[in-house]
């Protein structure tokens, strides 16, 4: 009996399940707090024509990007995508389709797919190429377009801490899009730094809680910085 | 004299109020966070889910775990928070960020404000600018008059696609600080040294020009 008990031992059990055609929520903003074992995972088993939903689709050689040489990606929902060459090639040549969505609409898009909302009104994108297609429905005299959920049949999240129960902490800005991430998945699979028993997290302090949580591993991560900026130290 | 990147920055900052929560994009927009007046208390937002960002970090404080919206590292000032996405877009969409600054390629009479594409050149996304548009009232975009080659960006109607329909009201420029009311561009102040006549020139849309143009002071 696993009962309440979400831990996997190796990646392949964290990722089974996963098959050609699949949608999978990702979480992260760049490359920060991306499950990159997880991806990398994706990448071995070789699953190919997938919808990945993710605000960003990593750079040529880490993150979201290790999937576009064996063109393992069909369609990509995303905020912002402008750090890979590759992505840029098979978006110019129409290998990859590409729904750009605003970064807001798409977080609101996985919470709302989480939440058991179908669709929302919203502001953003009014008037602009993302309105092409949707319903528009004033509101006390301001236009909205009506924008719809987002499931997966997977969700891949990073967070800091976990208990075996699955409930989950993320560190400073690694949090972003995982919590919506976590709860929007059929099947959410979360890697940790650390695994802790359960009791041992302050339930006051849980960003998100087991319930959305199926499988939880721990990695090892290489956490990867894109823009590193620095002062001088004694600098201010 | 056009203003340079920090005298743009340096303007955009005396609009800050204590007690304000910004946001500022990337590139000029930046910038400011540089001419902050020391006798106020503002806190910066960072759309990924900061509230409260500090300067960039030393070497021993850098954290990978820590970025701002351009993906930069940085660190946090006594007081921030950290939030999900969903949050941090709660906080722009339901018009809770007091000032928003962004760059842009056009604006046009209308507020309509062009920022983000550039069809069959620069295809990368809006990232949270079209949130960030029509989430905010009080919004500043920076950006040059006109380009290099000396082609308006201040339009009777934007060329490129649109990041947002109608909601700029203040531009400013590396030659002037203009409102966009009722339809028309209106010039509220100029940079040093520069004449009515060159922002007239490069200003494409239909621009109203008050008897007296005060000029910028630095």
């Amino acid at each position: 009996m696993t009962g309440l008990n979400k831990v996997v031992q190796s990646y392949q059990d964290a990722m089974a399940g996963l098959v050609d055609g699949m949608t999978i929520i990702s979480g992260g903003f760049g490359l920060c707090g991306i499950p990159e074992n997880l991806i990398a995972e994706i990448k071995r088993k070789g699953t190919k024509s997938l919808t990945l939903v993710s605000n960003n689709c990593g750079v040529d050689d880490f993150g979201l990007g290790v999937l576009l040489p064996e063109r393992q990606i069909k369609k990509i929902i995303a905020s912002y995508v402008g750090e890979n060459a590759e992505f840029e090639r098979q978006m110019m040549s129409g290998e990859l389709e590409v729904e750009l969505t605003p970064q807001g609409t798409l977080a609101e898009k996985m919470r709302a797919g989480g939440a058991g909302i179908p669709a929302f009104y919203t502001a953003t994108g009014v008037g602009t190429l993302v309105a092409a297609g949707k319903t528009e429905r004033q509101f006390n005299d301001r236009d909205y377009i009506l924008e719809q959920a987002i499931t997966g049949d997977f969700a891949i999240i990073k967070a800091w801490k976990a208990d075996r129960f699955g409930n989950l902490v993320y560190r400073k800005t690694a949090r972003n899009f995982n919590p919506m991430a976590a709860t929007a998945g059929k099947i959410t699979v979360a890697e940790v730094e650390e695994l802790v028993e359960p009791g041992a997290l302050d339930p006051d302090e849980i960003h998100t809680p087991g319930i959305y949580v199926n499988r939880v591993i721990q990695g090892t991560f290489e956490k990867r910085i894109e823009q590193r900026t620095t002062r001088a130290s004694g600098e201010s | 004299m056009a203003l340079s990147r920090e005298q743009i920055a340096q303007r955009v900052a005396r609009e800050m109020r204590d007690g304000y929560y910004v946001n500022l994009g990337i590139g000029i927009p930046t910038l400011v966070a540089n001419y902050i007046p020391e006798d106020i208390a503002v806190m910066l937002h960072s759309e990924n889910g900061l509230l409260g960002m500090g300067q960039f970090p030393s070497e021993a404080e850098l954290d990978a775990d820590l970025i701002n919206a351009g993906k930069q590292t940085v660190t946090m000032t006594t007081g921030a928070s950290i939030f999900d996405s969903a949050e941090s877009f709660a906080m722009i969409r339901g018009g809770h960020v007091d000032l928003t600054v962004l760059g842009a390629f056009e604006v046009d009479v209308n507020g309509n404000i062009a920022s983000y594409m550039i069809p069959g050149k620069l295809i990368k996304g809006m990232g949270g600018a079209m949130d960030l548009v029509a989430g905010a009232d009080n919004i500043i975009v920076t950006m040059t008059h006109a380009s290099k080659h000396g082609e308006s960006k201040l339009l009777t109607q934007c060329s490129l696609p649109l990041t947002g329909k109608g909601c700029i009201k203040k531009v400013l420029t590396d030659l002037a600080l203009i409102e966009i009311k009722n339809g028309k561009f209106h010039l509220l102040e100029r940079a040093p040294g520069v004449t009515v006549d060159e922002i007239i020139k490069l200003t494409q849309g239909e621009l109203v020009v008050p008897k007296f143009v005060p000029e910028m002071r630095f």
